[in-house]
């Protein structure tokens, strides 16, 4: 969990104490797809060793964001800084062997088998006089084994259940073995059990490894569970930025997403959950809307 | 931090890649074997039947103790300069067909649909049409130049769309090439004679009739062109995943492409240049290898190169074999003994996404 509130990424921390937490971050980053900006000279730390979750509503910026961060766009204006460096002046592969990225739906050629898939993970650590070791061996199986898919490694990606695939594609990510994982909703197209059995992978490799994950979910419910930190996304700029509590408020839901929606807090984890209300939903009296405060009556409260 | 998750894995003698999927790959080396024994015998078969039937001894005697009689002079002169020729072109457009289909994404991806044919015939009857050159030494180099400067042209115009190299805008590019091509060289043909006699017998694609030196004039850029293709492979192999992953991979995608690009070029464009556009050789190589390896580019080439070399050498020996004394082109052998094969393939398989 990130220790003190920051809604504003540029607030005042002496540099060299965010230098040793901060490894990844975007600085006045505006991104654009044809000369159209997407992303506007948006400014956000990454913390290190922490799930942070993005969210936001569909063509805010998220995934351009996400991909900015892997080095697949180049940044229009501003940077994107790994270590202090502009990622997008480092060569690819130097990139590659520190950030490991999943972009969305992914697809692999017809009859690719999962171990396969996975050893392509290893393509950063290879050259050409310097093909498939005992440490690339090692990576792959390490990656099977983290993600379960240790028994599917002679099936095709094909015969594979959704979840089963996105945690084979996980693995190839993950034989890259870098410190820093960024996915991009990789809960997509899958029912809620395998949303959270890749959820929960995703926490297990945070939990084992101390990776650094940055994902973009939809789910604002299963983002707060799983995520330490939530950035919220709005026309190309942070709407806000925090823990999920300070994050998921009736307000902003209401504000970024044009949701009406109640927030209560899971019992155990104290977690908000979304409600959203129906349009055929009678509304709620108007000053319980309007107070939208952090501290949401708990679950079990008539709506 | 991540060495915490590193269980010691044990280590064992011989190929690292045995505890994993270790059956798939002795299937894979077992069928390079059975592949490499195929191309043996289609070489033995090549030189030992043809138009004239010579028995085993004379064509033993032709190719280790020739003493100039004829059945040594058709071993010499005419047999081995095929055979040699036609393995060499056969790899050639098997491993390119590989290629262009890596790279296109597109499983019918040939010399044809990227326009190299078409720009090499072009300047064949060019070269026939504007400078009188009738001899096949001179105009085999300006096929090979018309076959470099189409695929520059369509990699360029592919490259310029939005977007870079993509498949779609590489295929479209030399859809538009070949039939840009293809009407100027009939525009050409129309209005000269020699041009089109030139032309009918470079377009069905031949093996026949080339010196032995044209294979040593060709080998080096095929060597290269196969050099640069197995240096192609492991970015095709992560390019199949989609260019933002192989980008994620630390794949540099431009310089993947322009390296596919220059492999295609050398291969297609000395093969196309000796002996006419040999079709079919590259699409249904690349099928069965693909059928037999799965989708890894480091197997499918040498297997796709094999199978070419084997499948162009058997088809030309046949092309002997059937109208005696006379024959067909290898290009028109290719064609009938392909496409029944190919069709069977297609029906029996669904074809594969790429």
């Amino acid at each position: 969990m990130s220790p003190r509130k920051r809604q504003d990424p540029m607030d005042a921390v002496p540099d060299a104490a965010r230098a040793a937490r901060v490894r990844l971050r975007a600085e006045g980053l505006t991104l654009a797809y044809d000369g159209t900006p997407v992303v506007h000279a948006l400014d956000l730390d990454i913390e290190d060793g922490t799930v942070t979750a993005i969210i936001g509503p569909n063509g805010c910026g998220k995934s351009t964001l996400l991909r900015a961060f892997g080095r697949l766009l180049k940044p229009a204006g501003g940077q994107v800084l790994l270590d202090g460096r502009p990622v997008h002046r480092l060569p690819t592969r130097e990139v590659a062997g520190l950030v490991g990225m999943l972009p969305q739906s992914p697809v692999a050629p017809e009859g690719l088998c999962v171990a396969d898939l996975v050893a392509r993970g290893r393509h950063p650590h290879q050259t050409w006089y310097r093909r498939w070791s005992r440490e690339d061996e090692a990576a792959v199986e390490r990656a099977l084994r983290a993600t379960g898919t240790l028994d599917l490694a002679e099936r095709t990606l094909d015969e594979l259940s959704g979840g089963q695939r996105q945690r084979a594609w996980i693995a190839m990510a993950l034989a890259q073995e870098t410190e820093l994982l960024l996915l991009d909703e990789p809960t997509n197209h899958l029912d809620l059990a395998h949303q959270m059995e890749v959820l929960d992978l995703v926490l297990d490799l945070h939990r084992d490894t101390g990776r650094t994950v940055v994902l973009v979910l939809h789910d604002l419910s299963l983002a707060a569970r799983y995520a330490d930190r939530l950035v919220a996304m709005k026309d190309g700029r942070i709407a806000a930025c925090g823990t999920p509590a300070e994050v998921l408020t009736e307000k902003l839901l209401r504000e970024v997403f044009g949701l009406r929606a109640v927030v209560r807090h899971e019992e155990r984890t104290g977690a908000p959950l979304v409600i959203p209300l129906s349009r055929h939903e009678a509304p709620r009296p108007a000053p319980a809307r309007d107070a939208a405060t952090d501290a949401a009556p708990p679950l079990g409260d008539p709506v | 931090m991540i060495e915490a998750l590193s269980a010691p894995v044990p280590a064992e003698a011989g190929s690292p890649r045995r505890q994993i999927a270790p059956e798939r790959s002795r299937r894979r080396w077992a069928g390079l074997l059975v592949l490499l024994a195929l191309v043996a015998l289609t070489l033995l078969l090549s030189i030992a039947f043809g138009a004239k039937p010579l028995s085993p001894a004379q064509v033993w005697h032709g190719l280790w103790q020739p003493a100039g009689t004829e059945g040594d002079i058709i071993i010499r002169s005419l047999r081995v300069p095929r055979t040699a020729l036609a393995l060499v072109a056969g790899a050639a457009l098997g491993v390119a067909g590989a290629l262009m289909q890596g790279h296109t994404r597109n499983p019918i991806a040939d010399p044809v649909l990227l326009g190299i044919s078409a720009g090499a015939g072009m300047c064949v009857v060019g070269s026939v049409f504007l400078l009188g050159i009738t001899s096949l030494y001179g105009y085999v180099w300006f096929g090979f130049a018309g076959a470099l400067g189409a695929s520059v042209l369509v990699f360029l115009v592919g490259t310029a769309a939005r977007g870079g190299a993509a498949p779609v805008t590489l295929a479209l590019a030399g859809a538009a090439a070949h039939a840009l091509f293809t009407a100027l060289t009939a525009g050409m043909v129309i209005f000269d004679r020699q041009a089109l006699d030139t032309y009918r017998f470079w377009t069905v694609g031949s093996v026949s009739g080339r010196p032995l030196e044209l294979t040593w004039q060709i080998l080096p850029f095929i060597a290269l062109g196969l050099a640069l293709a197995a240096a192609n492979a492991p970015g095709l192999n992560a390019l199949s995943l989609g260019e933002d992953v192989a980008r994620a991979l630390g794949v540099r995608v431009g310089a993947t492409r322009a390296v596919g690009m220059a492999a295609i070029t050398l291969l297609t464009g000395t093969a196309v240049a000796a002996c006419g556009p040999i079709g079919f050789v590259g699409l249904v190589a690349t099928h069965v290898a693909r059928y037999f390896t799965g989708p890894d580019y480091r197997w499918i080439l040498v297997y796709a190169g094999l199978l070419g070399a084997s499948l162009t050498t058997a088809a030309d020996t046949l092309g002997r074999l059937v109208a005696r004394p006379g024959e067909l082109q290898v290009g028109i052998m290719l064609a009938l003994i392909g496409a029944p094969v190919f069709i069977h393939l297609v029906r029996r398989r669904k074809p594969v996404r790429l």
